[in-house]
């Protein structure tokens, strides 16, 4: 390629200066791209197929969550959660509710939380679910995502008996859930946690040993310790990095520390390791929703009863009360509109996402809404390192690298 | 080592599409062109998935087998602009990605139908921001649109079944009307 | 390690720079002058006893009440294994929002103070590559600050009227009973 550095014609050709003397190559991995899961851009130099430098560029569904939160009630804020990690949405409503459960002080009972254990696994179960099979289809092997999806049609189902929603589900309420689980959904769970395990065998036996897999994505897409840690890593990415630092255990909440579950940790930091920390996280999940189970069955006598906790000024009261009983009409009205003041101060609380710490920031100064809510937001935090993971590797592996980092576009942009 | 739960069963409960109106003789059957080619049209729609947020995810839930959307034709999903026929465009479009659908509308041949799924695709959905766009009927014209939030996805295929009757029922001219002009005109678009 | 001993050990270090300190639901913020806050940032990173290597968020808030200190840059950082969480907030006047960037130290910092870039306009001298993120380049003014609007003003489809805001003939202003 070197010796025709001169020439400037090429039989009928006309090239522009020099043209074929430049090494490198302006690729734009487009913000819509049939591999990028959302949209972000990403600007590579290449040469020939490896990528020698790129630049990262988001905003592309820049939604202003933060701005619209100062306007909306507590209650409305709960919708706009939903679609921060779409993916795991329940999470991200129940940490909503726990960063204001915090800031007014409410306390829920032992069977509410452990409701919410039953749901934000079975959430972080969902999400890992699509990570993983879809780096699969990103290499070429459709079967997985097939075979998985159909279960995550059951989690759906479960999540639409107890909120009426199957993806956006705006789910519970400050201090429980809006109703308890009825029986279909307590089958429907019963149902999930016998034919799961079966499928999620059958899918790590399509992978785990797989040569064509390990080939593709062991040692391939790593980062150190250090590099993660300095960026701001936490989840599954920094625990396949080395680290074994999990809020759930770190700083407990929703009574997690009643719980026995192990933390998966890999070694390298590469895309084998997080598909097999993502594996094995799903593996606990459905451990720690058995717990729960079995929990929630031994609560004897009063601690069986309630699905909320007593704070009738911030809970929206049942809806049948509402309709027949004057006091709980009133204060339906009351806690739709915003009359009762919410304490001054800020607060930060974390709920481990299921791509890392997802935090919310409150400050709050009395009035109907946030002065100003701010979210922490894993996945934002973490493409940063995006372009120095990809240095000097395939363009394959570029992609291969960018699903199995999980990247949301509506977490990312929020 | 067979974990399907599911035996095989044969269908004995076949459905047959009844003959389309055409004038018939013996070996032979007479109908109108239009009609025929949007016969062919209908049953092979190849859509580009432009999945932007949430119903994304919605799309990818009617894309696996429980809602299948390759039995209506489109079981090949063509990612680039230049070989598909509709342009789906699921999820809220901010003003940042406003040139980037433009840019996709434009490089798609004619015929070409856009199908808007979710609110925040048809209107803006529930973020009246300053960074979002209030809907893509601001930048293309737009054919069908399913709302929800996100859509469930016998809504989506229900989007998918109005736009085969459009594509089924559309005259062979109406590419090349003055009103059609008109209106990619009012868009801007040549 | 409570936050008495944290306190005051960054005041005995450095003295009256540090303004204050408050407690909000078991994290404590403490205020200190614009000036040191990498200073700050190096001695928590570097101190054995403090050690907090790890940048969990970096924020700002605008009071615009406050003349001569609208802007409340803050930082939150955490020591790992002792699990810990230590707020650092620093107050910028909002005619000259500088303040120095933490990406030296923290690989992490370098979008975060864009984004804070872009939403407040605060300019952090030193960042490598200083420019808007979340929205479009060409935009003037900086959208979270208090004064600017949710609404995209110049939409003609959402009629404001409905939604109780805008002026219009149906807005009774003051009724003078």
């Amino acid at each position: 390629m070197g010796k025709i550095k001169d020439k400037k014609k090429i039989k009928n050709i006309e090239l522009p200066e020099e043209s074929l003397g430049q090494q490198t190559r302006t690729l734009n991995l487009g913000p819509t791209h049939p591999a990028t899961h959302g949209v972000f851009q990403n600007i590579l130099e290449m040469d020939g197929e490896r990528v020698l430098s790129a630049e990262a560029t988001v905003g592309y569904i820049h939604r202003a969550f933060e701005k619209i939160a100062e306007q909306r009630a507590f209650y409305q804020v709960t919708p706009l959660t939903d679609r921060l990690n779409y993916c795991s949405a329940p999470i991200n409503n129940l940490g909503w509710h726990l960063t204001v459960e915090k800031l007014l002080g409410i306390e829920t009972p032992k069977r509410v939380d452990y409701m919410r254990v039953i749901i934000m696994e079975l959430a972080r179960i969902s999400d890992h679910l699509i990570c993983n099979s879809v780096i699969g289809v990103d290499a070429g092997a459709f079967t997985g995502f097939l075979y998985v999806m159909e279960y995550r049609e059951l989690i759906y189902e479960i999540y639409e008996e107890i909120s009426g929603g199957r993806l956006t589900t705006n789910i519970g309420r400050i201090g429980g859930f809006e109703r308890d689980f009825n029986q279909k959904a307590w089958e429907k769970i019963d149902k999930f946690l016998e034919e799961y395990p079966v499928i999620l065998k059958e899918f790590e036996s399509l992978f785990d040993r797989n040569r064509i897999f390990i080939d593709r994505t062991q040692n391939v897409g790593g980062i150190s310790l250090e590099r993660a840690l300095s960026y701001g890593f936490t989840g599954p990415n920094l625990r396949a990095a080395g680290l074994d630092y999990d809020i759930r255990t770190a700083k407990p909440y929703s009574r997690y520390q009643e719980f026995d579950f192990k933390i998966p940790v890999g070694t390298t930091g590469d895309i084998y390791d997080r598909y097999m920390v993502r594996n094995q996280e799903m593996w606990q999940s459905l451990s720690l929703i058995r717990q729960a189970v079995q929990k929630i069955n031994d609560l004897k006598g009063e601690e069986a009863i309630p699905h909320h906790a007593d704070v009738p000024d911030y809970y929206l009261p049942l809806k049948e009360k509402v309709y027949t009983k004057m006091e709980e009409m009133i204060y339906h009205f009351k806690i739709i509109y915003g009359e009762i003041d919410p304490p001054v101060g800020e607060v930060y609380h974390a709920v481990e996402g299921a791509n890392g710490e997802l935090g919310y920031y409150l400050v709050s100064d009395g009035g109907r809404a946030a002065y100003r809510l701010h979210f922490r937001r894993p996945c934002f935090i973490y493409y940063q390192a995006y372009p120095e993971i990809i240095k000097g590797s395939l363009l394959s592996d570029a992609i291969l690298t960018m699903s199995s980092m999980n990247m949301i576009a509506g977490e990312m942009d929020a | 080592m067979i974990f399907n739960k599911r035996p095989v069963t044969h269908n004995t409960n076949v459905k047959l599409v009844e003959m389309p109106d055409m004038y018939q003789g013996e070996g032979f059957g007479a109908m109108q062109l239009s009609k025929v080619v949007g016969l062919a049209r209908k049953n092979s729609i190849w859509p580009l998935p432009f999945a932007t947020s949430c119903c994304g995810i919605e799309f990818m839930a009617t894309m696996a087998a429980h809602y299948d959307l390759a039995r209506f034709g489109s079981e090949r999903l063509a990612f680039t602009p230049r070989q598909c026929d509709l342009l789906m465009v699921m999820g809220t479009i901010a003003k940042k990605m406003g040139p980037v659908v433009k840019q996709v509308y434009l490089q798609m041949a004619e015929p070409r139908w856009v199908m808007a799924v979710g609110a925040c695709a048809s209107s803006g959905g529930i973020f009246d921001t300053y960074s979002v766009l209030q809907g893509i009927d601001q930048i293309v014209p737009v054919d069908v649109y399913v709302p929800g939030c996100a859509p469930r996805p016998e809504a989506i295929l229900d989007g998918i079944l109005k736009v085969q009757e459009l594509v089924g029922n559309e005259d062979i001219r109406r590419r090349n009307q003055p009103e059609y002009q008109e209106l990619l005109k009012s868009y801007g678009i040549l | 390690m409570d936050d008495k001993f944290i306190f005051e050990k960054i005041h005995q270090k450095f003295g009256e720079q540090i303004i204050g300190f408050e407690e909000n639901y078991d994290i404590m913020a403490v205020y200190a002058d614009k000036e040191i806050n990498l200073k700050l940032l190096q001695y928590l990173y570097d101190d054995p006893e403090l050690g907090f290597k790890f940048l969990t968020d970096l924020t700002a808030i605008h009071y615009p009440d406050n003349k001569g200190e609208e802007l409340v840059v803050t930082y939150l950082v955490y020591n790992m294994l002792k699990k810990k969480h230590l707020r650092l907030k620093f107050k910028l006047d909002i005619q000259k929002p500088d303040i120095y960037t933490a990406t030296s130290l923290h690989a992490g910092a370098n979008w975060l103070e864009r984004e804070c870039y872009d939403f407040f306009g605060v300019n952090f001298v030193g960042h490598p590559n200083l420019i808007r993120i979340m929205n479009v380049e060409e935009m003037d003014y900086f959208p979270l600050r208090k004064e600017y609007p949710l609404e995209d003003q110049t939409r003609k489809d959402k009629d404001d009227d409905m939604f109780g805001r805008g002026d219009s003939h149906f807005n009774l202003g003051k009724l003078n009973i």
